[in-house]
């Protein structure tokens, strides 16, 4: 939380600060109208006071309440301001980091947990500091004030209050104490019942087929019998709370007036008005004490919350990105040439590797292609080449430089990546098409309806506005073959001299697919591609294809050399039924 | 508990009171708690309010005794305090307090019981609910969205009902009753303090209805922010190697600006609700002391009414403030409880309860026909479009074709997960649908292509609702599945717990299926597509199994490998939702047709022809 802290510009410490001196000044004026107030007992009780006399005094009063509302009013808004200045800087500092993170790092976190952290967890800070700068000032300034006040008047009266402090104490730090570790386990009830509603929803079909209903309700009924039991527990707990506000609320004045009455009883005639008037205005302090160490221990109780949130901004602002901007090459050259070199790769946290000395080499125009079962590591080889992650061991080169020499721009600006979920930003078309592009490179309008051509997105011509057409958050508004489609064309616009396709053709069907296929070759001759596939159909007309087994290059060749003497490759391609290839074969 | 920093604008129920309603029929079997707890807090209210009125007369005995100076000289000596008489009082006010004290504690852990019991009723029905909902429902609707019913909005609802429930009672009987004592005791003072009052809400509502739009702007904002966050976020690395960093960090500063400049004034605004009921507060103070005090001078009121009314103001002020809070609890359960309510009103598949059994298990044959069926999932769509087939008794039926051609729409209607849109299926002369399904699915085992398997023991899974498995039945079927081996390697052997952990393959999760199904002993058996997800030396060991599991029982296999089919008694052939061939293996090569197709350009790739 400290920590979250240090983001805070000299504008907001001095806004802080000021802060601070109106909290103390309200404090100030709260305290001063039960002041006012004896003054008026005082005056009533004197024979020949006047009723102006009370009124001023009301003036007075009423004067202070305004004034004490409007330093509050103040402060509110210096708080909302600092907390919300605060909370915008830190979203854009965690945005920022996210949006540079590597693979490696927004797997680490998951995106969902990202996203909580950019959003949720900031709301989260923000409220704690508007209120907590507003609470967590006032109210130590309050009960240390109003305690001197009162400590002077009378030594029964104070310990009254006192007792009235530790018992609220002792109830509120007892009701937590039990609580808490409660409601933590709520929490893995919770999964509990979450995980047992996934079941019989994921497993409709088998629990129906073994009539087994019965036995799902009472599973759930378990996990919703824990749970409930837990939350009355909590609950027997929990409801003392309101009453013992209450009788100490009610309480506490009683005890002050009666031990007022016993104390101007046995006083000298001439103290008695004294002690009267310091009567009344006591039992507004003591309540004004009261309520300031409940706010406090409050506080104490959100505080957690909060930490928990500034904990997990913190570990997103103090993550590393391991993948580093090269120092950048002059080379001029434009080839397209892709060499991997005993390349080893595993995951951060993996013990084991996912990739095992890979070497191959790929020439300008050609089609290098990648197939093997789910978990040989073929995607995770192509994205090594646009450092989505870095390679373990051995070298990734591209046109003779190693990709981590390049800065990230430059190689980024070489390759055209098409993932293997389409990505669609909010905008239009065009902007999708053209992202990331710098003024002065931009794709020409000849550029995009070329791009469009080949990636078999001519459709966008048919809708009404054309390129300028809308495209919704995530690309909802399209359909998934037309996303991929579109996500090709973005590829293309660039004039890469790389494409990857890291499994983008499955989407499409085999229709599209080939047409795609055919447009690629056809006209982009020149342009080296490396493509991930399922389907033996996507990738049979390859230059090369390189089968992969647990990480290991078990075959490298053309579809036919394949054929004859990889096994792995000839398994692949049998269990591949589908009209399609039926027809080709 | 004060609940601190409730900003967010309060989510809207398309019909509040119809929700309500429901909602009030899931509580009326808890009604004499709820009555017992309302009694109670009404008990205890009246008792707080009978307190600031004695200590009105206890300020008054006090006042009697203090004497009228002036420039010190006594005027007159005032009356001794009758302290044994303030004792009696007090006494009096202590037992009331403790009483209230007592019977609000009870009544607190009265609602919170019926609000849980409640929400743990509407979580058991939603969960029951959902075995009972058409698969055509299930299968369309995203998960994440029921479970979430379960969770969420159970909680959600259960949650601000009680909080708001057992405040909204003491508030409004607190804020009645001290309105009442007021004029009791004092009809000017009382008019003063409420003016003051009104004037102070006044100006919080004019607050409250001009800033409400900051709120939803803030809200809306939020949600603009999430929007952009977990659109950039998902498509991360797309911004990343298309060097688009910066232009959608733009993207993101623009909504970010527009959420700061909404959520400073939003969290301004609730910021200074808390000080302006504070001055509200004041105010009333204010007001209290000077016209009782002006009314003390002219001799129209005394100082213990001053007193009970400084404690009577605030009676008066804090109830509204929490039934104004309550109130935008009650919009937000409203909201969560339509969602359920919805769930809970979804169609659900016919009651069969009134069905009688006609099926004696034991005596099922297995002899199934299948006429002239027609069904899609759209009714305007069909897959199947004219579907017969004659299975006799203890045959092993394969159904093949390519993707989309209505292999599993099959399952689905044999199981009755589907309802057929026009045709029958009969098994030994029955029609399924004159069959309970619980009938049917007892002739059935099933295993799918999804290895579903649940958190808890080996043993749970394999058993799972069937009665009376003996530990050697156990033994017996995970021999014939060629799972002992793997069994006798865990710690715990079959009470080994299966969780995200355990080290459990594919294969074994298959082969487990495989072995929950055989050991339902039943008369019929349906194949999903259990092989495609394993590779070829597990397939192998399933085969096998499967084999066994086959073995005379009438069983229908769906499978993508050809030769795992090739010894059943019939073969189907589908494409496009229609029958185009059927016959043995042997048969179906001789006729040339699709299947010889499919079959030779498998092998064909490699290079051996088939003659059979």
């Amino acid at each position: 939380m400290l920590k979250l802290l240090k983001y805070l510009q000299k504008k907001e410490v001095g806004m802080i600060i000021l802060s601070i001196g109106f909290i103390v000044l309200q404090v100030w004026l709260d305290l001063e109208i039960p002041d006012y107030m004896s003054t008026i007992t005082t005056l009533v009780q004197t024979p020949g006071s006047t009723i102006n006399d009370i009124l001023l005094n009301g003036g007075y009063m009423l004067a202070c309440a305004v004034a004490s509302a409007i330093t509050t009013i103040i402060v509110g808004f210096l708080a909302a301001k600092i907390a919300s200045r605060l909370a915008r800087r830190i979203r854009s500092l965690v945005f920022n980091k996210v949006v540079n993170f590597s693979m490696a790092e927004v797997k680490h976190f998951s995106t969902a947990s990202l996203i909580t952290r950019t959003t949720n967890d900031i709301s989260q800070i923000q409220m704690i500091i508007a209120m907590g700068l507003q609470l967590l000032v006032r109210a130590p300034v309050m009960a240390i004030w109003a305690i001197c006040k009162i400590t002077s008047k009378s030594f029964e009266w104070t310990l009254a209050t006192a007792i009235a402090v530790v018992f609220l104490m002792v109830v509120i730090i007892t009701v937590i104490a039990v609580s808490v570790p409660k409601f933590r386990k709520i929490q893995t009830y919770i999964d509990n019942l979450n995980r047992v509603s996934r079941e019989s929803l994921t497993g409709t079909r088998v629990v129906r087929a073994f009539n087994a209903e019965e036995y799902q309700n009472n599973k759930f009924e378990k996990a919703n019998d824990d749970i409930t039991k837990t939350h009355l527990f909590i609950n027997k707990f929990m409801s003392v709370f309101d009453p013992a506000m209450m009788i100490v609320m009610n309480g506490l004045p009683l005890s002050i007036y009666v031990i007022g009455a016993f104390l101007i009883s046995n006083a000298g005639m001439l103290d008695k008005l004294k002690i009267f008037s310091d009567m009344m205005v006591f039992s507004s302090y003591a309540i004004q004490v009261v309520m300031s160490f409940v706010m406090l221990v409050m506080i104490f109780f959100m505080l957690p919350r909060a930490q928990v949130s500034a904990r997990r901004i913190n570990e997103v602002l103090h993550t590393k990105p391991t993948i580093l901007s090269g120092e950048g090459t002059d080379k001029p050259i434009k080839v397209g040439e892709i060499q991997f070199v005993n390349v080893g790769f595993k995951y951060p946290d993996a013990e084991e590797y996912v990739l095992h000395n890979i070497n191959f080499k790929a020439e300008k125009g050609q089609v290098v292609a990648f197939i093997g079962s789910t978990g040989s590591g073929k995607s995770t080889l192509i994205n090594l080449v646009p450092r989505i992650y870095d390679a373990t061991e051995g070298q990734v080169i591209v046109d003779g430089v190693n990709v981590k020499d390049y800065t990230i721009e430059q190689l980024n600006n070489k390759i055209g990546y098409i993932s293997q979920k389409a990505v669609l930003f909010s905008g239009t078309v065009e902007s999708n098409i053209t992202m990331g592009t710098k003024d002065g490179q931009k794709p020409t309008a000849e550029d995009i309806d070329r791009a469009l051509e080949i990636s078999q997105s001519n459709f966008v011509k048919e809708w009404p506005d054309g390129i300028n057409s809308r495209i919704d958050q995530g690309g909802k508004n399209v359909s998934g073959g037309q996303k991929q489609r579109l996500s090709i064309a973005r590829a293309l616009a660039r004039n890469p001299e790389i494409l990857i396709f890291d499994d983008s053709f499955s989407a499409l069907d085999y229709k599209t697919d080939k047409m795609l296929r055919q447009a690629i070759h056809e006209k982009l001759s020149d342009t080296t591609c490396l493509i991930v596939a399922q389907r033996i159909g996507t990738i049979k007309d390859a230059d090369k294809i390189i089968v992969l087994d647990s990480g290991h290059i078990v075959g490298e060749g053309t579809h036919e050399e394949l054929m004859q003497n990889c096994k792995i490759y000839k398994e692949i391609a049998l269990s591949q039924l589908s009209k399609e290839e039926l027809k080709n074969a | 508990m004060p609940r601190f920093g409730n900003n967010s604008a309060p989510q809207k129920a398309k019909n509040t009171k119809q929700s309500i309603a429901k909602l009030l029929k899931y509580i009326k079997s808890f009604a004499p708690m709820l009555i017992i707890a309302i009694v109670l807090v009404v008990g205890a209210t009246i008792c707080r309010l009978v307190g600031p009125n004695q200590l009105g007369k206890i300020t008054d005995m006090i006042t009697q005794a203090i004497p009228q100076i002036k420039d010190n000289i006594i005027i007159s000596p005032g009356i001794e305090i009758n302290l044994a008489e303030i004792m009696d009082i007090a006494f009096l006010l202590i037992g009331l307090f403790v009483f209230s004290f007592v019977a609000n504690y009870i009544a607190n852990v009265l609602i919170g019981t019926v609000c849980f019991k409640m929400s743990k009723n509407l979580r058991q029905d939603i969960a029951e609910k959902i075995n009972r909902l058409p698969l055509k429902y299930l299968d369309r609707k995203p998960y994440g969205d029921v479970l979430s019913t379960v969770t969420n909005d159970v909680d959600m609802l259960g949650q601000t009902l009680q909080q708001s429930a057992s405040s909204l009672v003491g508030a409004i009987i607190l804020f009645l009753g001290s309105l009442i004592m007021m004029f009791v005791t004092n009809w000017i003072m009382a008019l003063s303090a409420i003016a003051s009052t009104v004037i102070g809400f006044a100006i919080m509502i004019l607050i409250i209805s001009k800033s409400q739009k900051y709120f939803i702007q803030q809200q809306e904002s939020l949600g603009e922010v999430d929007g952009v966050v977990e659109e950039i976020y998902s498509g991360q690395n797309i911004v990343k190697t298309y060097n688009a960093t910066g232009e959608v960090t733009d993207k993101f500063e623009r909504v970010n600006k527009k959420l700061y400049t909404s959520a400073w004034k939003s969290q301004f605004i609730s910021g200074i609700m808390q000080p302006i009921m504070g001055f509200v507060g004041n105010l009333g103070y204010v007001v209290v002391c000077v016209v009782g005090a002006v009314l003390t001078m002219k001799g129209m009121t005394s100082f213990g009414v001053i007193a009970s009314f400084m404690i009577y103001i605030r009676f008066f002020t804090n109830p509204l403030s929490q039934i104004a809070q309550a109130m935008t609890s009650i919009q937000t359960a409203a909201a969560a409880s339509e969602r359920v309510f919805e769930f809970l009103e979804e169609e659900e598949i016919s009651d069969e309860s009134t069905k009688e059994m006609t099926v004696d298990i034991s005596k099922i044959k297995g002899n199934v026909k299948i006429r002239h069926v027609k069904f899609g999932y759209d009714p305007d769509k069909l897959i199947i479009h004219d579907f017969s087939a004659d299975v006799k008794a203890g045959q092993k039926v394969a159904i093949v074709g390519p993707t989309g051609a209505g292999k599993t729409t099959i399952v689905n209607l044999l199981m009755r997960f589907y309802e057929v849109n026009s045709g029958k299926i009969t098994i030994d002369g029955i029609s399924i649908s004159d069959m309970t399904r619980s009938e049917l699915r007892e002739i059935f085992s099933m295993v799918l292509q999804d290895t579903w398997l649940f958190e808890g023991t080996i043993r749970e899974n394999l058993v799972y609702n069937k009665e009376g498995i003996t530990d050697e039945d156990l033994d017996r079927v995970c021999e014939a599945c060629g799972l002992s081996h793997f069994i006798k390697t865990l710690s715990n052997g079959y009470d080994t717990i299966l969780s995200d952990e355990t080290n459990v393959s594919v294969g074994q999760k298959q082969l487990l299926t495989i072995a929950r199904a055989m050991l339902q002993n039943t008369p019929m058996l349906i194949l999903d597509e259990a092989t495609s997800n394993v590779d070829t030396r597990t397939e192998e060991l399933i085969q096998k199994a499967m084999d066994k599991l086959t073995e005379n029982r009438t069983s229908f296999v769906i499978a993508h490998r050809l030769s795992t089919i090739k010894n059943a008694d019939l073969i189907l052939v589908l494409k496009d939702g229609d029958v185009i061939e059927s016959g043995t293996h042997k048969e179906l090569i001789k006729q040339k047709g699709f299947y010889a197709d499919l079959y030779n350009s498998q092998f064909s790739l490699e290079g051996a022809e088939v003659t059979e």
